[in-house]
């Protein structure tokens, strides 16, 4: 983005470092740095007065670049969405949390339910009493005589989060799909204003609770950005264990969950259970199956003994040899190619402008990972290879994931055979004040992000969080377009989305 | 074919033997918490004041709650007396809200199977819906694991289903956000009586690390009669099963 201050992952920058743009620039330069490859990582609001300012942080693979902008904007901004897709949710998010309009936003309506930041600032002009019902919106009609609306949650059929999901369909035919979520609001943005408090650390855990590595990885290197610490060396190897564990225990059970969608139930209730394995691994290291405790401001909150080192190989080796029967036997399998084929079709421009991240992106073709792009914490010393497939559709989404797998399983054998000695954690300082923090971390379904803005104390004047979801959901909507609404599940699967990670 | 044969054959049988033979648990596993107050310094509240949540408190001796608790590690990091430490005991679940608190000294109370009448209709088949209310996933997926061949619920009589319609009882995750709040009372009205209500993890049972915020609503306490607690963040699947069986009455001990 041109003019915007440049910077890397995990650093922090005093606020009087950012440039402050008028609006016209600050948009264009948005609109200009996504059609130059650069992607809208984050983008959001701080309202203060008849004010809102906004920041942008924008990315770029190529040396890593961060880059950061600032505008103030009054009661409305015109929407760059028409031009700058990426921007769709960003605008309704800001719309919604600041009661900023977007001008001529092509499709403005509220993305989580929630109240504005400010009390009486609301985009829509409603009545602070007035019950925010999630879910009642105007929603896209297709019309005519046979085509049929289908709707669906928010509390469906499985033990699964839940989320609205509407169809425009001809017969089984899917003209259109639109998902409206929010129900899992819990705040967590708002809750952290004024932190970090004590319990700040717990709700970072469970923004996405599958995801409970990445995400608090992240906001441990916010933590560590604004405070200036370097974490030991031990503690960067055992987050990259943990969060390549994370990964390896939600990609195997998302390939078995792919597999039960077309009732093949062999790799189906093999990966059930070796998923259970990958998460028993990170209960070795810390007692508990998600990783709640591993990952703590400068560093991890337990170390790894050679007998623990000695366990997790053999116990790899073992879920290695499980995994990769369990997965072959799927590939083979003519009946689930067949369906995976050509299914749920995403193409690269569309993944492009819509901004995905994660699997869902590399199976478009997109060689985007966080840990290669920008790397972080371990991957700045070991590199972790980038796979993609090329088709966009059910199978390159499965195809990637197994791939993956294996390149984490290689990552893991080797970490843990050179695991470094020393101490595993280091004390945290105060955090540094007026200072903006940026912190990325490729999770399992993508890019992670990070950013606090600290007041003068050194307290959170704003903490934004960006899940991957927060950018894919958009391509499962888009994948289901002119499918079958019966293969509605098996798309679904195949980009395995987090709600609360959407909704905060 | 014959690929797919040698693969069922080289996976083998995984199902575990628990509750005939105990479980098999993580080292670190943090369960049922063991406090020795006769350990505590005279004024010492080091692990009140490392609870981020409350769920320990420290008057006549200390308390731990384990509706509050998320059990992670800090409690018994931060003292450095070894007055508070956890078990591998994985069984934590009670049928009343005040059965959670855990006092030295004090009698333990685990959950109780449901009276008989209920009972008869329940014990030998169990249809439960879970709703998910602001649950992180974690909760969720544990939850989920219980259906795969490792835990293998379907042998105990007991089965998630689809649709609250087809259940007897709903199974609460998540501290009930604002915005689930409607869906999971509509959910519960849907299920025919008799029903029962499960709250599993540290927010449907009070608001886990969310309590007091203001967008959610402590848990279930206080919208729908809770007839199991299940406490854990998230539990473990051992501590959900072991919850449900008692529930039924088929644990003894």
């Amino acid at each position: 983005m041109k003019n915007a201050k440049t910077f890397h992952n995990g650093a922090s920058l005093p606020l009087a470092d950012i440039p402050r743009m008028d609006s016209h620039d600050f948009l264009q330069g948005i609109i200009d740095a996504t059609d130059n490859g650069w992607r809208l990582s984050s983008l959001f609001g701080i309202p203060e007065g008849n004010e809102t300012t906004l920041y942008a942080i924008l990315s770029y693979k190529v040396g890593g670049l961060l880059g950061v902008a600032s505008t103030t904007v009054g009661e409305a901004f015109p929407s760059i969405t028409p031009l700058c897709p990426q921007a769709h949710l960003f605008e309704r998010e800001i719309a919604e949390e600041c009661g900023v309009l977007p001008q001529d936003h092509p499709w403005l309506k509220p993305v989580r339910f929630q109240r504005p930041f400010v009390k009486g600032k609301d985009a829509w002009g409603r009545k602070d009493a007035e019950g925010i019902l999630p879910g009642v919106t105007d929603f896209f009609r297709v019309e005519g005589e046979e085509v049929h609306e289908v709707a669906v949650g928010p509390v469906h059929a499985g033990v699964i989060e839940p989320g609205h999901f509407r169809f425009q369909c001809h017969g089984e035919h899917v003209f259109h799909l639109e998902i409206s979520l929010g129900y899992q609001h819990r705040g967590i943005e708002a809750g952290a204003a004024g932190g970090p408090h004590p319990k700040t650390l717990f709700q970072m855990e469970t923004v996405a609770g599958d995801t409970t590595i990445g995400h608090n990885q992240a906001y441990c290197m916010v933590l560590e950005a604004l405070s200036g610490t370097g974490v030991p060396a031990k503690g960067e190897a055992l987050r990259g264990i943990a969060l390549e564990l994370e990964r390896l225990a939600n990609h195997t059970g998302d390939l078995g969950a792919i597999a039960g969608d077309v009732a093949f139930l062999p790799t189906a209730s093999y990966c059930g259970r070796i998923r259970g394995d990958f998460l028993n691994m990170t209960a070795l290291l810390c007692g508990s199956r998600f990783g709640r405790g591993l990952v703590r401001p400068g560093g991890t909150g337990f170390d790894c003994t050679r007998q623990q080192v000695d366990e997790l190989l053999s116990r790899i080796a073992k879920a290695r040899a499980d995994l990769t029967g369990a997965v072959e036997i799927l590939w083979e399998s003519a009946s689930s190619m067949s369906r995976f084929e050509n299914t749920g079709k995403v193409s690269p421009e569309t993944a492009r402008q819509l901004g995905l991240v994660g699997p869902a992106a590399r199976a478009c073709g997109l060689a985007r990972d966080v840990r290669h792009d920008h790397p972080f914490g371990i991957y700045r010393m070991s590199q972790i290879p980038v796979v993609t497939a090329q088709a966009g559709d059910v199978h390159s989404r499965a195809l990637v994931r197994w791939l993956e797998a294996q390149k984490s399983l290689d990552f893991l054998d080797e970490q843990l055979r050179q695991l470094p000695g020393g101490p595993h954690r280091t004390e945290v300082r105060s955090l540094a004040g007026e200072r903006l923090a940026v912190a990325m971390t490729e999770g399992w379904r993508g890019e992670i992000c990070h950013a606090a803005i600290t007041d003068q104390a050194g307290r959170f004047v704003r903490y934004k969080i960006v899940d991957p979801s927060f950018h894919n959901w958009q391509g499962l909507a888009m994948a289901l377009r002119d499918e079958q609404i019966s293969d509605f599940p098996l798309c679904n699967k195949s980009f395995n989305l987090s709600y609360c990670g959407y909704d905060l | 074919m014959i690929k797919t044969i040698l693969a069922r054959m080289k996976q083998g049988h995984r199902t575990i033997k628990y509750p005939k033979e105990p479980p098999v648990l993580p080292d670190l596993f943090r369960g049922y918490p063991e406090l020795h107050p006769e350990k505590c310094p005279p004024d010492c509240r080091l692990c009140v004041e490392a609870c981020a949540h409350g769920a320990i408190s420290q008057e006549a001796t200390i308390s731990l709650d384990m509706g509050k608790c998320l059990f992670c590690p800090e409690c018994a990091d931060a003292c450095p007396h070894g007055a508070i430490s956890f078990s591998r005991d994985a069984r934590l679940a009670a049928n009343r809200r005040e059965d959670l608190m855990v006092t030295a000294g004090e009698e333990r109370r685990l959950a109780r199977a449901l009276e008989e009448k209920m009972l008869s209709l329940f014990g030998r088949s169990l249809k439960l819906r879970e709703v998910s209310a602001g649950g992180c996933n974690a909760c969720e997926a544990d939850v989920n694991v219980l259906s795969t061949v490792v835990f293998d619920l379907g042998r105990f009589g007991i089965q998630f289903v689809a649709s609250p319609r087809h259940a007897d009882g709903i199974l609460v995750t998540g501290p009930v956000t604002e915005n689930m709040r409607l869906a999971l009372l509509k959910t519960y009205e849907a299920v025919p009586e008799p029903k029962i209500v499960i709250a599993s993890g540290a927010c449907a049972i009070n608001g886990g690390p969310f309590i007091n915020s203001p967008e959610q609503h402590n848990g279930v306490n206080g919208l729908l009669p809770v007839d199991l607690y299940i406490p854990g963040c998230p539990p473990h699947p051992i501590t959900i099963l072991d919850g449900l069986l008692r529930l039924l009455g088929r644990m003894e001990g």
